[in-house]
C-alpha cells in the first residue's frame, strides 16, 4: 500500500448498470411498449435488492398521470434515500425548478426532465442555474420514424403518447448546450419488447454529445446491456423488467459485463 | 454519547450524509448543525459541500460557521466531504475563491485539453460516476477498504495540496489527482462516501470509531 506504483493505465470510470424502477401511485409497475402495467412491489423494498446486488444506482420514474398523486413520490423517496446509499436519479411530472428542489431536498441526487423540457426547454438552464448540470437529466424518448439508409428519430412527450416533430439526436444536442449533465435516451421501439437497444441510435446520441448517455428501452438478455456499452457507446445501462422479475441479478449483469471486456464496479 | 455534527451551511441536501451516518452508527447522536455551539460540543465533525466555491463560502461566512469550522478542524476528528475538502485549502479557481486556508494548496478545474484516456477518447468534465480510489498512506479511515475500491464522483475541481505528505489516496482522471488528504486529527475526501455503497459506509464507520491522538 506504502508509495505503491501503480500502473499508468486507461483511466476509464466503471460503466453503470442502473436498474429502473417504474413507480406508479406508489407501487413499481413495469409496462410493455409504454401501456399494460404489471405489479412488480414496493420501491423502498426493490430500490433495497438493487442496492445489496451492487446497483451502481437506482433511477425511478413516476408515471403517475394525476397531478394530485404525484406527491406520492416524495414520502417513497424520503425512505429510499435513508436505507440506500448509492446515486437516486427521480423523473416523471416535473414541470418547474421548484419541483428540481423538492426531490433533491427528499434524497434524489439527480432529477430527470422529459415533457416539460420539451415544452420549455429554458426550464432545463433554470435548473441547471439553480443545482448544477450533474443533477439534470434530460429523458429523451425517441421512436425512429424514418428507415435505412438515412434513419430519423423523433422526440415524444407525455409518457410516448405525443408526437413533437423534434429530431432526437438534434435534441440531446441542443438539451446539452443549456446544460444537461446526462441524457437518458429510451428507444420507444424496443421499449418492453426485450430485443435489445436500438443500438443505432445509441451510437448517434453518444457521438453527438459530450455528456454520458444512458441506454433504455429493450433489454431481455446479459448480452443486450454489453451491447449497449459495446454496440452503442452507452456510458450506462438501464433495464427493468430483467431485474424485476428475478430472471437476472444486478451482480450477474455486472459480471457479464466484466468478462465481456467491460470496466465495471465489482 | 458519540455526537456527530453535520455542518449545515444551507448548501444542498444533508440528508444522505446523515442518514448515512446514523446507518453505520445507530448508537451515535448525529445533529446537523447550522450553529457555532453544536460545532464545539460535538464529539466530531463532518464538513459536506455542494454547488460552487464562491456560493458555499458566503454561505458559511453568513452564519458565522467560519470560526467554528477552524476551532473544530483543530481540535477534534474533523471529515471533510467533496467541496468540504476543497474549502480547505487556500483558494479555488473557481470564482478565485480564497478558501479556509488549513491545507496549504490549489483547487483547480480539470483541463479540458488534457482530457483523453489512454485510447484518446474524450473524457467528459464533471468527472461522474465510480473511481478506484488507491490509497497512499495507511491509515485507520482505510480499514476494511480495499486498495482500488471504487467510490462515488461528482466534482469539476480538485484540490493540489502542496506538501505530499497530506495526500492519503489518489484517483486517475486521467492523470493522477489527490482525492483524499490526511493530517493529524483532519481527513477529507473529492468522493461521496454517503453515495457509495459498501466502501462508503465503511469510510464512514472508520471515521466515526477514528481516535486520532
Amino acid at each position: 500500500m506504502h508509495s505503491r506504483i501503480h500502473a499508468f493505465t486507461a483511466a476509464v470510470l466503471a460503466k453503470r448498470v442502473i436498474p429502473c424502477l417504474d413507480v406508479d401511485r406508489g407501487r413499481v409497475v413495469k409496462g410493455v411498449n409504454f401501456v399494460g402495467l404489471r405489479d412488480a412491489g414496493d420501491p423502498v423494498e426493490v430500490a433495497k435488492r438493487y442496492d445489496l446486488q451492487g446497483a451502481d444506482e437506482v433511477t425511478f420514474l413516476d408515471i403517475t398521470a394525476s397531478s394530485d398523486e404525484r406527491g406520492l413520490i416524495i414520502p417513497i423517496i424520503e425512505q429510499v434515500a435513508e436505507q440506500v446509499f448509492i446515486p437516486l436519479t427521480v423523473g416523471g411530472g416535473i414541470r418547474k425548478v421548484d419541483d428540481v428542489r423538492t426531490l433533491l431536498n427528499a434524497g434524489a441526487d439527480k432529477v430527470s426532465i422529459n415533457t416539460a423540457a420539451v415544452q420549455n426547454p429554458q426550464l432545463v438552464a433554470a435548473a441547471v442555474a439553480k443545482v448544477g448540470s450533474q443533477c439534470i437529466v434530460v429523458a429523451i424518448d425517441a421512436k425512429q420514424v424514418a428507415p435505412e439508409p438515412k434513419p430519423r428519430w423523433e422526440v415524444f412527450t407525455h409518457g410516448g403518447r405525443k408526437p413533437t416533430g423534434i429530431d432526437a439526436v438534434e435534441w440531446a444536442e441542443k438539451v446539452v448546450s443549456l446544460g444537461a449533465g446526462e441524457i437518458l435516451l429510451t428507444s420507444m421501439d424496443r421499449d418492453g419488447t426485450r430485443i435489445g437497444f436500438d443500438n443505432v441510435l445509441l451510437r448517434r446520441v453518444c457521438d453527438a454529445v459530450p455528456v454520458p448517455v444512458i441506454a433504455s428501452g429493450g433489454v431481455g438478455t446479459l448480452q443486450h446491456l454489453a451491447d449497449g456499452v459495446l454496440l452503442g457507446g452507452a456510458d450506462a445501462v438501464l433495464a427493468a423488467s430483467i431485474f424485476h422479475y428475478g430472471e437476472h441479478t444486478v451482480g450477474e449483469a455486472k459480471r457479464f459485463m466484466a468478462a465481456h471486456g467491460i470496466e465495471v464496479r465489482l | 454519547m458519540n455526537q456527530i455534527a453535520v455542518v449545515d451551511y444551507g448548501m444542498g441536501n444533508l440528508r444522505s450524509v446523515a442518514k448515512a451516518l446514523e446507518h453505520v452508527a445507530p448508537k451515535a447522536n448525529v445533529v446537523i448543525a447550522a450553529d457555532a455551539r453544536t460545532m464545539r460540543t460535538a464529539d466530531r465533525v463532518v464538513f459536506p459541500g455542494q454547488g460552487a466555491m464562491p456560493d458555499c463560502v458566503r454561505e458559511m461566512d453568513a452564519r458565522g460557521l467560519r470560526e467554528p469550522l477552524l476551532a473544530a478542524a483543530a481540535s477534534k476528528p474533523f471529515l471533510g466531504l467533496c467541496i468540504g475538502l476543497q474549502m480547505l485549502f487556500e483558494f479555488s479557481e473557481e470564482g478565485d475563491t480564497p478558501g479556509l486556508g488549513l491545507l496549504a494548496g490549489r483547487v483547480e478545474r480539470f483541463r479540458d485539453d488534457d482530457m483523453h484516456d489512454a485510447q484518446g477518447h474524450k473524457l467528459k468534465v464533471p468527472h461522474m460516476g465510480w473511481n478506484q480510489v488507491y490509497q497512499a498512506q495507511a491509515h485507520p479511515i482505510w480499514r476494511g477498504i480495499e486498495d482500488g475500491a471504487r467510490f462515488y464522483y461528482v466534482h469539476s475541481y480538485y484540490a493540489k495540496p502542496r506538501d505530499a505528505l497530506l495526500r492519503a489516496a489518489y484517483s486517475e482522471y486521467p492523470k493522477p489527482f489527490d482525492c483524499a488528504v490526511a493530517r493529524a486529527n483532519l481527513f477529507a475526501v473529492q468522493f461521496h462516501p454517503e453515495k457509495s455503497q459498501a466502501a462508503g459506509l465503511r469510510l464512514l464507520e472508520n471515521f466515526v470509531s477514528w481516535n486520532p491522538q
